[in-house]
């Protein structure tokens, strides 16, 4: 079931078509999904405090209606390490068009993936995991299933993937908790079910994941044509 | 709703036969029916007269006795009256053979179809659509059967969108000793879908496997269509054409553009255990493997016997690029094996696996690697690669062979060059219920097939 601060997160979203990143997190974050810690400052100064509670280095990003791809227009650093840093970054965006604020979050390390979910024309709602981040679509290495999703689903998932085994700790590199990722996909599948007559698709890429867990360090929530128009929920959908 | 009457027809009644053109589609259903079928078959004209000497009813109200069958082929505009008229006699079911509905944008009249039909439960076909076919029962395609390459009685049941690739494959079907029990045509698919037929076909007692060639599904019909062919106690197999368009060009997110429609459709039928054949190849092997071997599931070891070093090479190669594996058998298998070998070939022949018997291997020799090989646990299907021209083989050994099969259960599938020269060889494996493949590379197809599992 989705809460009422969910669907008031959705409805806020209709605006633009899809759901700011701060407004993606916190949906998330309301269903118990794994986020960095994160706030969303509306200018220079509550920017400056957001940064000392969540602690230096950490992750800015611009939050504009009109910035869908903020890393193409440098609306994103990595590793601020303090004030002067976050003020020089605070100042080159807060001139890009729609500025509404910066994204500020905990650094978070691990391998890139990517989770999504779409609603398919002939099959509903459907989840896709992959070996992810930037060049997720040059890999192509992706596997599919339609929802709802159990854990052993996740798991023939996490078998099909040809990288699969970079998730084993190849080379001596440290495996990634393979129990906190499935339990992610699973819940993922169970809320987006529920969100199913209001989107089109999300992607959460990455989904970085290491020893201790998974963390979804960048969301998009892309709404469905029905809810835009309608604020309705589609009818036809079914699940 | 029964569906029963479109594919057992006691009674057919052709409607819109022509007093003046010998070629019209309902001309050619309607005589093939009444000449070379076990069906009560009537012509239907409101004009009435006589065809050939055939009496021709003015309306199928006329007709005496019960019809379970309509083959309606008026045109389009006609096509709502002439069903509520069916419906109205009590017919039992119809195929609308006539075009002229969606597939020209005359959505409407295809609706009015559906309505008419949804009123009274009446189950029909089509329209633009080339109906049903079944070996020995009815044949409502309207190609002269002189032209038409016909498949022998058997348990394939084919569902296609399309009727000319239903045709050309009921060629291959034929070519390959694949017997159908029904071929259904379903063009627009208004009202009968893939969805009911699946339902039928899973209880129909003739059929054993059930193949679907797809085009695209309405919209969530596909989710219902996998989660019933999950449970379905046949092997579904799916034949996918349109796999290179990617549908919406909405690639607003990573998802959508990496979860292209074609590739979403091969990850939700293996996700729901339904076969994907890729091509035409692969459907036809599939299907005669199937049908052998509708409830063997292997794990993928394979066994090879040759009397050629070349083929084994190939096939090993084959089987590997299909995820199969060739063990190496242990020291202790390879010596049992050499013995059970005649002498002359003892020394000469390479039993590893895959096995080669040579050229100098005769009947017995092969019989003897087949025995052996139902009796090693390392394996769970035989593949063999016979040439025929080796002089040491009779035409009787397809059929020596098959009674290996039946005392072991250990799935036999051969590879047999398909020319007419060998046909009593391949019929030899074919009426045993063994499947031969046309090619090495068809063989393989058939073996991965056994290997079914739903992604696990």
């Amino acid at each position: 079931m989705l809460t009422k601060a969910m669907m008031d997160m959705l409805h806020r979203g209709r605006e633009n078509g899809w759901l700011l990143e701060p407004e993606a997190k916190g949906l998330f974050a309301s269903a118990a999904l794994p986020v960095p810690r994160f706030a969303w400052a509306l200018d220079l100064q509550e920017s400056l405090q957001s940064a000392a509670s969540i602690g230096y280095p950490l992750v800015a990003k611009v939050v504009s209606p009109e910035v869908i791809h903020k890393s193409e227009v440098g609306g994103v650093a990595v590793g601020i390490k303090d004030d002067r840093q976050l003020q020089q970054f605070y100042e080159k965006v807060s001139g890009l068009p729609g500025f509404v604020g910066l994204l500020l979050e905990e650094m978070v390390t691990g391998i890139e993936l990517i989770v999504g979910a779409k609603m398919d024309y002939q099959f509903g709602l459907i989840i896709l995991l992959g070996i992810g981040g930037t060049s997720v679509e040059i890999y192509g290495d992706v596997a599919i299933r339609m929802a709802p999703l159990t854990a052993s689903d996740v798991h023939s998932m996490l078998h099909e993937l040809k990288g699969g085994q970079l998730l084993s700790g190849y080379r001596g590199r440290e495996a990634v908790n393979k129990e906190k990722l499935v339990r992610v996909l699973v819940d993922f599948a169970e809320l987006v079910q529920d969100m199913a007559p209001y989107i089109e698709s999300i992607d959460l890429n990455p989904l970085l994941c290491s020893g201790e867990g998974c963390v979804i360090a960048d969301a998009r929530i892309m709404l469905g044509d029905v809810f835009l128009k309608t604020g309705e929920a589609d009818p036809s959908v079914t699940g | 709703m029964n569906l029963s009457p479109l594919f057992t027809p006691q009674s057919v009644a052709v409607i819109g036969v022509s007093a003046s053109n010998d070629r019209h589609p309902a001309n050619v259903i309607f005589f093939k029916n009444l000449l070379r079928y076990p069906v009560k078959t009537y012509a239907v004209n409101v004009k009435g007269g006589a065809i050939d000497g055939e009496q021709v009813f003015p309306s199928v109200s006329a007709i005496p006795g019960s019809i379970d069958l309509a083959v309606i082929a008026v045109r389009a505009e006609y096509v709502p009256a002439v069903l509520e008229e069916c419906i109205g006699a009590a017919v039992k079911s119809a195929i609308v053979i006539s075009g002229g509905f969606s597939e020209v944008g005359q959505d409407d009249l295809q609706a009015r179809l559906v309505s008419i039909a949804a009123g009274a439960g009446f189950p029909f076909v089509g329209p633009n659509c080339l109906g049903i076919y079944s070996p020995g029962v009815v044949d409502t395609f309207f190609l002269p059967t002189e032209r038409m390459v016909q498949p022998v009685a058997g348990d394939v049941a084919v569902v296609s969108q399309s009727g000319g690739i239903l045709v050309d494959l009921l060629v291959k079907f034929a070519r390959e000793g694949v017997g159908i029990s029904s071929a259904i045509s379903i063009g627009n698919k208004a009202y009968i879908r893939e969805l009911q037929l699946l339902e039928f076909l899973d209880d129909d007692p003739r059929t054993g496997v059930i193949v679907f060639y797809v085009e695209g599904f309405a919209k969530n019909e596909g989710r219902a269509f996998v989660q019933r062919a999950a449970k379905c106690r046949k092997p579904v197999i799916v034949l996918k054409a349109g796999k290179t368009s990617e549908g919406s060009a909405a690639v607003s997110s990573h998802t959508a553009s990496l979860a292209g429609d074609y590739r979403v459709f091969a990850s939700v039928l293996a996700q729901y255990g339904i076969i994907e054949a890729r091509n035409e190849l692969e459907l036809v092997s599939f299907c005669e493997a199937l049908s052998c071997y509708p409830d063997t599931v292997i794990k993928g070891r394979v066994g090879i016997i040759s009397g050629s070093g070349g083929h084994g090479a190939m096939a090993v190669d084959a089987c590997v690029g299909g995820g199969l594996a060739v063990p190496r058998f242990t020291e202790a298998v390879q010596q049992s094996l050499r013995n059970s070998l005649s002498e002359s070939i003892r020394t000469i022949a390479s039993v590893a696996n895959p096995v080669d018997l040579t050229g100098s291997a005769v009947e017995n020799d092969f019989i003897a690697a087949v025995e052996a090989f139902c009796e090693i646990a390392d394996i769970d299907s035989i593949l063999l690669l016979m040439l025929p021209y080796l002089p040491g083989i009779s035409a009787d050994l397809g059929a020596r062979l098959s009674k290996v099969y039946r005392r072991h259960g250990k799935p036999l599938i051969a590879y047999v060059p398909h020319v007419e020269k060998y046909r009593m060889l391949i019929e030899g494996f074919e009426l045993n219920r063994v499947p031969v493949a046309s090619s090495i590379e068809s063989a393989v197809h058939m073996t991965s097939v056994l290997r079914r599992c739903r992604l696990c």
